[in-house]
């Protein structure tokens, strides 16, 4: 089945839209009271803070240890890396209407092609896993036109996204180095993983979305 | 992984260096909050107040709003248990998606929920120790493990072909949909826990 995608429907999403957009519902095109809305809404609690979610990470009240801007150019790093265009999009979107945000989503462009690959990957501790250890590409930005610290979450948004299992103290050490606090390394940690989450609903949904209901299923076949 | 003496003198060697269901200890990377440190804001985001005692918990406890939304996103995937996929096969997601990505801790708590809810432990064992499943585990099982993987690849493998299979076999809606949420979940657990700290075995007393 062809997906259509309309791109001027994903830049009209807004955190601050009034009444409020569920930021999933959008990207996958779920309308209220759909079949698949109803199959959502059967996890309410998780469906919410799903998007509180979004809304915390994406949309701080107070973004002075890690802004907006840099925020947005992770997730639409991220995004991309995934392969998942609706979403990659919207964030692209998201991080154009911000000051100075269109130049930088041409960076991040680049480097989503420079640094798209296939995961998981990694090595294990020595010993009996050592077999399957996995090589995969390494991943560095170029600070030259992003700065040190935005090209520390990107290598380190790469990491996460394709091997976290190569994890190391160093890891941590390096982000430091480049200007990122303990608490800093916590959400950028918590929005990268929490990318992967989300991400992979978007993909889910969608799919169901493309498919529909079983219950059409069962009248296509109780019909013919 | 490197730890380093710095942060571990004397538990150097006592990282796992397979899939295991003991108990495991997990240590930081980055220093938590001392408990003295914390407000309603951060017992809010902690949800039980006994993750107080949890260095994993007053870690994430930095950003105390978005620990609070992925403690109740968590809880609300795994233990509401108003229809959808029984709890041992969520948890049998968990734990595949854990091994998959290389989880040693995740894996080795979810494989003890997943046998504590009626779970094999014979079919979970065989999961930690190769990756896979025994080949004469109960088809649903296969399956939930296989899409668990799929669901966990980048870029996403997770497509029509496999809802279809599922729907065959008997699955309904909403327990595709727990399969999707657990399996997603675990994808962001998986990356706090492996690059925030690591597991080691516990002390033999």
């Amino acid at each position: 089945m062809l997906f259509f995608w309309d791109k001027s429907m994903t830049n009209r999403f807004s955190f601050d839209a009034d009444p409020p957009q569920d930021l999933i519902d959008h990207v996958v095109g779920i309308d209220a009271g759909s079949w698949l809305d109803t199959l959502r809404r059967g996890r309410s609690v998780l469906r919410d803070n799903a998007q509180l979610s979004s809304e915390l990470l994406l949309n701080p009240k107070d973004d002075t240890d890690f802004s907006k801007t840099e925020r947005l150019a992770v997730t639409s790093f991220v995004a991309g890396l995934h392969g998942d265009s609706g979403i990659y999009e919207l964030y692209l979107g998201l991080l154009a209407r911000l000051e100075g945000g269109a130049r930088l989503g041409d960076v991040i462009k680049d480097l989503v092609v420079a640094g798209r690959t296939t995961g998981p990957y990694g090595a294990y501790p020595r010993g009996p896993l050592s077999n399957e250890d996995l090589n995969g590409i390494g991943f560095s930005a170029s600070p030259a036109e992003i700065g040190e610290r935005l090209a520390a979450a990107l290598n380190h948004a790469h990491f996460l996204t394709y091997h976290p299992r190569d994890a190391s103290v160093d890891a941590l050490e390096t982000l430091k180095a480049a200007g990122w606090s303990a608490t800093a390394i916590v959400t950028l940690s918590q929005l990268v993983s929490f990318l992967t989450f989300q991400i992979r609903i978007i993909h889910g949904l969608t799919v169901l979305r493309n498919l529909g209901p079983t219950a059409d299923l069962n009248i296509l076949e109780t019909t013919s | 992984m490197n730890v380093t003496e710095q942060t571990s003198p004397v538990l150097d060697n006592r990282e796992p260096d397979r899939f295991t269901t003991a108990l495991l200890d997990w240590h930081p990377w980055l220093p938590p909050l001392a408990e003295s440190e914390l407000t309603d804001t951060h017992y809010e985001g902690l949800v039980d107040r006994a993750r107080a005692k949890s260095p994993y918990f007053m870690l994430l406890a930095r950003d105390p709003e978005i620990l609070g939304a992925r403690t109740r996103s968590d809880k609300d995937i795994f233990y509401n248990i108003a229809g959808g996929l029984p709890r041992k096969e969520r948890e049998l997601a968990a734990t595949a998606v854990s091994r998959f990505n290389g989880c040693i801790y995740c894996a080795s708590v979810h494989a003890r929920f997943s046998e504590r809810q009626g779970g094999s432990p014979a079919a979970l064992a065989t999961l930690l120790e190769t990756g896979k499943l025994p080949a004469d585990a109960e088809e649903k099982w296969l399956l939930v493990a296989e899409v668990a993987r799929e669901l966990s690849e980048t870029p996403i493998g997770f497509s029509e072909v496999h809802v279809r299979v599922l729907r065959q076999a008997g699955f309904e809606d909403a327990e595709i949909l727990d399969l999707i949420n657990a399996s997603s979940f675990f994808n962001w657990a998986n990356r706090l826990m492996l690059s925030l700290g690591y597991p080691t075995l516990p002390v033999e007393k």
